[in-house]
């Protein structure tokens, strides 16, 4: 290719220009492509509500009567003074230890007695699963059905001669039921998730443990827990970052009751907002529980030196 | 001009005018929507039929009917308010009622109403009118006036060998004692007593319907004291404590029972519900009274529905047109036969009688028309959703067992009073 010489005649051999479309603009361009559809959409659908949410946070919002008025903090000054937030904090954080614990567990146990090599195993396996597969709505239609007083759940304890609770209507038992109808709707999602991971631990190290005379618990806690340690952490904090989502179990089978005693964080917003037609306040709560999930899911990942095999 | 230009030019205009035409009559187009919680069939024929009626005498009018779901109802509309997307016309409950009118979202109707040829706004029965009306403006029109009253399964009370309610009523014993005495009996024989429908421990102002018998009200009549620790309050509160718990005549919290499934004594229903009656396989013989005396002497208690015109409609004035048609003389003929109606002149035997061919003449007389002239609307109040959850959320404690009547009712007040 000849020099480029500018229209004065001058020669600019030293310093050539590079064409615009380089190799790593190129490359540039092409992965900005590729990623434009999630970026788009995350901007439309998450940080631009996430702003505006902000916006309303800091008005009062009567739909009906049309009144859109700038109050500034008073909607996060009024959170201090809410009779009501102390109880649907407490109810919150219950409702989702309560689910992380009993979900976690129960979803490791399953995955280390499902990872055994047995005929049928794949039958149990896909049982165990399928509730996630399920609407999440019909699901909790049909448990508020058995749960009733009258309804299948007490059926079947008769006829073991046992006399069930009025399940919904008791404050405690009313918690551990959405719980539990929570928890055996998602566990199926993680015992698969540690499922996988049980299944990429190397089977020489158990056998090494074996040859050393090292009990199962042993192994379990000193082989299983630290290779699927990656796994663990990821479990937790989609857990608890469900947990803290929960709303249509509330909705359909306590509307927050007994009393508050399962009144959450989202269905208290949701409360406010759509029903009490607060959304000034709505969105307050909205960024509240936004801030909280942040943190939580901020210092679950610091965490993951202690926690993550490979980190440390 | 040549005639092969002119034939060009022809032909354009002729393509062109109607198009015109078409444009202009587009722009003219206007299309109501009425969001209701109805998804009755019959419901549904019966507006379709009003809304044909109104397209004739403007054709450029059409009106959809948007059913929403009743549970959610106000939320839903609400919504649709936030999100720029308001109905034009809106079915309003009464307990929101107070809401909506004073919010200033509905367009004012005395105006129109009046100027209506042959719409005769006098003939609107006041106290039905009293719920949607602010300094004198008419801001709904109460399309239903509905009263409460005691469908009873008498084959259930012949059955458990107690007197049946038409018995007590002639010999002057039909009180709230006596009531649940009977659904007590029927209970022990193995059904259920008296369902309070709707009610399932979270509609709590349908109680209303056994409170009002001992002139217990939710708060003063100025709405701004409560009054659930009136001792009337819980003298009634105390009274449904004990019918629920200690003489099991009424069913517990958690416990779902049909009434027109055939499986209980009595309900306390609207006597809209008449249409749930079954038939064929599934009938028992019924019957329909009024609501049992209580201490404080006779009673009524009506529910209440409104058709209101939101002011940020596209449409506002053909709404009110639409509205006014719907709600004249002729079409609250048609509505009388599934909502009671609110105007004075359709409230006699004969006319409900052919509307609602289920109901006697007695029952008409002594149900309908007496409950229409003398009921009091279920409580209602400004902020109302929030304050149903807060005392929904505190009367959560009495319905234990072992529950202190007078402690729940002070709690009560000791959270709502601050809201009222």
């Amino acid at each position: 290719m000849a020099p480029a010489t500018s229209p004065t005649g001058s020669d600019h051999t030293g310093s050539r220009r590079r064409p615009f479309w380089t190799m790593e603009r190129r490359d540039a361009l092409a992965g900005y492509l590729f990623i434009a559809p999630q970026l788009i959409g995350i901007t439309i659908f998450v940080l631009i509500p996430l702003c505006l949410v902000f916006w309303f946070s800091l008005h009062e919002w009567n739909v009906l009567a049309a009144r859109f008025t700038y109050t500034g903090a008073a909607n996060y000054k009024a959170l201090l003074s809410d009779p009501g937030l102390g109880e649907v904090f407490g109810a919150t954080a219950i409702f989702s230890l309560g689910l992380v614990v009993l979900n976690m567990s129960l979803a490791l146990l399953l995955a280390v007695l499902l990872s055994q090599k047995l005929t049928g195993i794949t039958v149990f396996r896909t049982l165990f699963f399928s509730p996630v597969v399920v609407s999440l709505v019909a699901w909790t239609i049909v448990w508020s059905f058995l749960l009733q007083k009258n309804g299948g759940l007490n059926a079947i304890l008769q006829v073991f001669g046992l006399e069930g609770s009025n399940w919904l209507r008791d404050p405690t038992t009313a918690m551990i039921s959405v719980i539990v109808v929570q928890v055996f709707k998602n566990v199926g999602l993680n015992m698969i998730l540690f499922l996988a991971a049980l299944q990429g631990v190397p089977k020489e190290l158990y056998e090494a443990a074996r040859v050393d005379g090292v009990s199962p618990f042993k192994q379990f806690r000193r082989i299983t827990v630290p290779l699927i340690s990656p796994t663990i952490l990821l479990t937790s904090i989609i857990t608890i970052v469900g947990s803290l989502q929960v709303f249509a179990q509330i909705a359909v089978l306590t509307q927050g009751g007994p009393g508050m005693s399962t009144t959450v964080l989202v269905y208290y917003l949701y409360q406010q907002a759509f029903q009490f037609h607060r959304f000034g306040y709505g969105s307050t709560l909205s960024i509240v529980l936004f801030v909280i999930v942040a943190v939580l899911t901020f210092v679950q990942w610091q965490m993951r030196k202690r926690i993550v095999f490979y980190e440390r | 001009m040549t005639i092969a230009r002119l034939r060009t030019t022809v032909a354009i205009a002729a393509l062109a005018l109607p198009l015109a035409a078409g444009m202009a009559r587009a722009e003219d187009k206007i299309d109501l929507r009425m969001t209701i919680w109805s998804a009755n069939d019959a419901h549904l024929a019966m507006f379709k039929d009003i809304a044909d009626g109104y397209a004739k005498l403007h054709p450029n009018v059409s009106v959809t009917f948007d059913s929403l779901p009743f549970d959610n109802y106000t939320t839903t509309l609400t919504t649709q308010i936030a999100g720029g997307n308001p109905p034009d016309l809106a079915w309003i409950l009464e307990g929101t009622a107070a809401d909506f009118v004073t919010s200033g979202a509905l367009a004012p109707l005395n105006e129109a109403f009046t100027n209506t040829e042959g719409y005769d706004l006098d003939d609107v029965s006041e106290q039905a009118t009293a719920l949607w009306t602010q300094d004198g403006e008419l801001y709904a029109y109460p399309f239903s006036t509905s009263p409460f009253a005691v469908f009873v399964n008498s084959d259930l009370v012949a059955a458990a060998g107690a007197k049946s309610p038409a018995e007590l009523i002639k010999s002057g014993e039909w009180t709230w004692e006596n009531a649940v005495d009977v659904s007590a009996k029927v209970a022990k024989a193995g059904h259920a007593g008296l369902i309070v429908r709707d009610f399932n421990y979270q509609i709590w102002q349908n109680l209303a319907t056994i409170w009002r018998g001992w002139g217990a009200t939710a708060w003063s009549a100025d709405g701004k004291t409560c009054a659930f620790t009136e001792p009337a309050m819980v003298d009634a509160m105390s009274f449904i404590h004990k019918a629920i718990f200690e003489q099991k005549a009424m069913p517990g919290p958690g416990e779902n029972v049909d009434f027109f499934a055939g499986d209980a004594a009595m309900t306390i229903t609207q006597i809209s519900r008449a249409s749930l009656l079954p038939k064929g396989d599934g009938a028992f013989k019924w019957d329909l009274v009024p609501l049992p005396k209580g201490p404080a002497g006779d009673y009524a208690v009506v529910g209440q529905a409104g058709i209101g015109v939101f002011q940020n409609s596209a449409h506002p004035d053909a709404a009110i047109d639409f509205l006014a048609y719907m709600s004249n003389p002729e079409n609250s003929k048609k509505l009388a036969q599934f909502f009671p109606p609110a105007r004075k002149s359709l409230l006699n035997t004969e006319t409900l009688s052919s509307t609602n061919p289920r109901l006697s003449p007695e029952q008409i007389e002594n149900v309908v028309i007496k409950g229409i002239a003398n009921g009091k609307v279920l409580p209602g109040h400004t902020n109302f959703a929030q304050i149903q959850q807060t005392v929904r959320a505190q009367l959560d404690s009495l319905w234990r067992p072992d529950a202190d009547v007078a402690a729940v009712m002070q709690s009560v007040c000791d959270r709502v009073g601050p809201m009222l």
